[in-house]
C-alpha cells in the first residue's frame, strides 16, 4: 500500500534543495544583487498564447464586485515594475504556476529563480549564469551557439530562411508524425525539430546556451541590432532539459503594447480564454525601464540535474498529485 | 466508447488510431517555456503488433478502443477456427488464424491463454509465458553431453521447432519460454 501522505522526494533531496537555495542566495549576496518578493496573486496576467494561468475569484473587493485574480506564471512584470522604480539589480526565488499537464519535467506549481541585471546585455547575463551553473552543478564552462548555427550544425538547415514546406519535410524524414490534419505553422515546426532532434544532441557534457531565437518567438526580448530577423533571447539546455530562458529586455512600451495586442488578437482567433493584460506593467515601461537583461531558471529542474533525478516528483516534497 | 484527452494518456490505455485499436506504452509531455505543448506517445498497434511514435497536440482528444483482455483455455481447432473456453462460465469463443498468428505453435489443449477482444472479437492470442510440450522428433544425441553447447533442433507435438541440449530425447516433455522460443528445462514430472 502506498502512503500518499508521505513526500515523494527523499529526505536527502529535500536537504539538497535547501543547500541549493542557500548557494544561490550566497551567489547573489556576493554580487550585491537584492532579493525581492512580488505577488503570486495578481490582477493582470500574461497574454502569451502558449501560457495558461490559474485564475480564482476574489469576493471581498472594496467596490463590492467579484474580481478575477490570477496566479502568476512568472514574476517578470512585477519585477520589471521594480526595475522601473530604480530598485537596481534584483533576484527572486518564488513559486510560479502554469495551468498545464504534469509530466516528467513539469509540475503545475514550481519554483523559479528570476534575476535582472541593469546595464547588462544578454551575453553578459549568460556569463553570469554560466558562473552560477558551474558553482551549483560543479560542471565545466558552458558552450554558446546561435539558434541559426545549431540548426545548420545538426540539421543542415537555416531556420531563418527555411520554408514551412521544407521544415515539414525534415520532420517527416525523421519519422516525427503529428496526429491530425491541421497544418503546423513555422514556429511550431521549428519548435518540434528543436525539441526532438536538437535538444537531445546539445549540452550533454556541459550546459549549452542557445541565443538569437527567431523574432517571431521573441516574447519580451529586444530584437537584435545586427539582424532584425532574430531576438536577443537565449535559452539554456543541459542533458536534454530546458533549464532557463533569458532576454535582453524589451523596454519600448509601444512595441510591448503592440505585442500584447497581437497576442490578444491571436487568442481570439484560436478560441483561447480572453485575458486582461497588465496595464500597470505597460505604464511602468512608459515611465522608463533601465536597459537590462533578465533570466528565469527552473529551480526544480536544476535540482533534478544536481541530484540526478529522473522525475520532478523526486525533488518536490508534495507534487500536485499529493498536494 | 469514451473519448480520452492527452492528459489521461498513460501506459495501458487503449485508443483508436487510424481505425486500429492501439495500446499506449509511454506518454511524455513536451512543453517548451515559450511554445506549444505536445505529447510524445509510444503506441503499439494491437492488430499488426507494430510499435510507433506519434505526437499529439496537448489537450487533443481521441476515441477510446473497446479492448479487453480475457483468460481462456484452449480447446481445439476445427482447421479454420481455434476454440477457447472460459473455465468459469464455460462460454466459448472462436479466434481465426489471423488472431492466433505464429502463436499457433504454442497452443496446447487446456492451457490458459490471454485473448484480447476488440468489440467482442478476438484480435490476438497470447500463450502462457511457459508451456510444456512433448518432443516428437529429434536426432539421438551423444550421451554424456550436459554442457548444452550448440544443441540440436527438436520438433514438438505442436509443430514448433526449438533448439534443445543433446541429452534430451524424443518422447520427453520439455518446458519452453514462448516469448523467446527457447528451451528452459525438462518438464517436472
Amino acid at each position: 500500500m502506498t502512503h500518499t501522505w508521505q513526500p515523494t522526494a527523499s529526505l536527502s533531496n529535500i536537504r539538497a534543495r535547501a543547500d541549493l537555495l542557500h548557494s544561490v542566495r550566497q551567489f547573489f549576496a556576493a554580487r550585491n544583487v537584492l532579493e525581492v518578493e512580488t505577488p503570486l496573486l495578481s490582477n493582470g496576467t500574461v497574454t502569451d498564447i502558449h501560457l495558461a494561468a490559474f485564475s480564482t475569484r476574489f469576493e471581498h473587493a472594496s467596490d463590492g464586485k467579484t474580481k478575477t485574480l490570477y496566479l502568476q506564471t512568472s514574476p517578470e512584470y512585477a519585477m520589471k515594475r521594480l526595475l522601473c522604480a530604480q530598485v537596481g539589480a534584483c533576484y527572486q526565488i518564488g513559486k510560479a504556476f502554469r495551468h498545464e499537464a504534469e509530466g516528467r519535467w513539469h509540475n503545475p506549481e514550481f519554483t523559479m529563480l528570476e534575476w535582472y541585471r541593469p546595464g547588462f546585455n544578454h551575453h553578459q547575463l549568460m556569463d553570469e549564469m554560466d558562473e552560477l551553473l558551474q558553482l551549483v552543478l560543479a560542471t565545466g564552462s558552458a558552450e554558446r551557439k546561435s539558434y541559426q548555427q545549431v540548426f545548420l550544425d545538426q540539421l543542415q538547415l537555416d531556420p531563418l530562411t527555411a520554408t514551412t514546406a521544407s521544415l515539414q519535410q525534415v520532420l517527416t524524414a525523421h519519422d516525427i508524425d503529428v496526429h491530425g490534419d491541421m497544418a503546423l505553422d513555422k514556429d511550431t515546426l521549428l519548435q518540434l525539430l528543436f525539441s526532438y532532434l536538437i535538444e537531445p544532441a546539445i549540452g550533454q557534457q556541459v550546459p549549452c546556451f542557445i541565443y538569437g531565437f527567431p523574432a517571431s518567438q521573441a516574447a519580451l526580448a529586444k530584437l537584435s541590432q545586427h539582424d532584425e530577423r532574430v531576438a536577443d533571447r537565449f535559452e539554456v539546455y543541459f542533458k536534454g532539459v530546458e533549464l532557463a530562458n533569458g532576454f535582453n529586455e524589451l523596454s519600448d512600451s509601444d512595441e510591448q503594447r503592440r505585442r500584447f495586442n497581437n497576442d490578444v488578437a491571436q487568442r481570439k482567433q484560436l478560441d483561447l480564454p480572453e485575458v486582461e493584460h497588465d496595464e500597470r506593467f505597460l505604464q511602468a515601461l512608459e515611465s522608463g525601464l533601465p536597459q537590462c537583461a533578465g533570466v528565469a531558471l527552473g529551480i526544480d529542474r536544476l535540482l533534478m540535474l544536481k541530484v540526478n533525478a529522473s522525475h520532478i516528483e523526486q525533488v518536490i516534497s508534495f507534487p500536485l498529485s499529493r498536494a | 466508447m469514451a473519448n480520452y484527452s492527452t492528459n489521461e494518456f498513460k501506459g495501458g490505455l487503449k485508443i483508436m488510431l487510424d481505425g486500429e485499436p492501439c495500446n499506449i506504452l509511454e506518454n511524455e509531455y513536451v512543453k517548451p517555456g515559450k511554445g506549444q505543448a505536445f505529447n510524445r506517445v509510444r503506441i503499439r498497434k494491437l492488430i499488426s503488433g507494430k510499435v510507433l511514435e506519434k505526437t499529439f497536440r496537448s489537450g487533443e482528444t481521441v476515441e477510446g478502443a473497446d479492448v479487453l483482455d480475457t483468460e481462456l483455455a484452449y480447446l481445439y481447432t476445427d482447421g479454420e477456427f481455434y476454440h477457447f473456453m472460459n473455465n468459469e462460465t464455460f462460454e466459448q469463443i472462436a479466434a481465426d488464424e489471423k488472431a492466433v498468428g505464429d502463436n499457433v505453435k504454442w497452443l496446447k489443449e487446456n492451457d490458459v491463454c490471454t485473448i484480447t477482444l476488440w468489440n467482442g472479437s478476438p484480435i490476438t492470442v497470447t500463450p502462457p509465458n511457459f508451456v510444456e510440450l512433448e518432443i516428437t522428433e529429434t536426432d539421438p544425441g551423444l550421451k554424456g553431453d550436459t554442457a548444452g553447447t550448440g544443441g540440436k533442433p527438436a520438433t514438438l507435438s505442436t509443430g514448433a521447432v526449438v533448439r534443445v541440449p543433446l541429452f534430451v530425447q524424443t518422447g520427453e516433455v520439455i518446458k519452453v519460454d514462448t516469448r523467446s522460443g527457447e528451451y528452459v528445462s525438462r518438464a517436472q514430472k
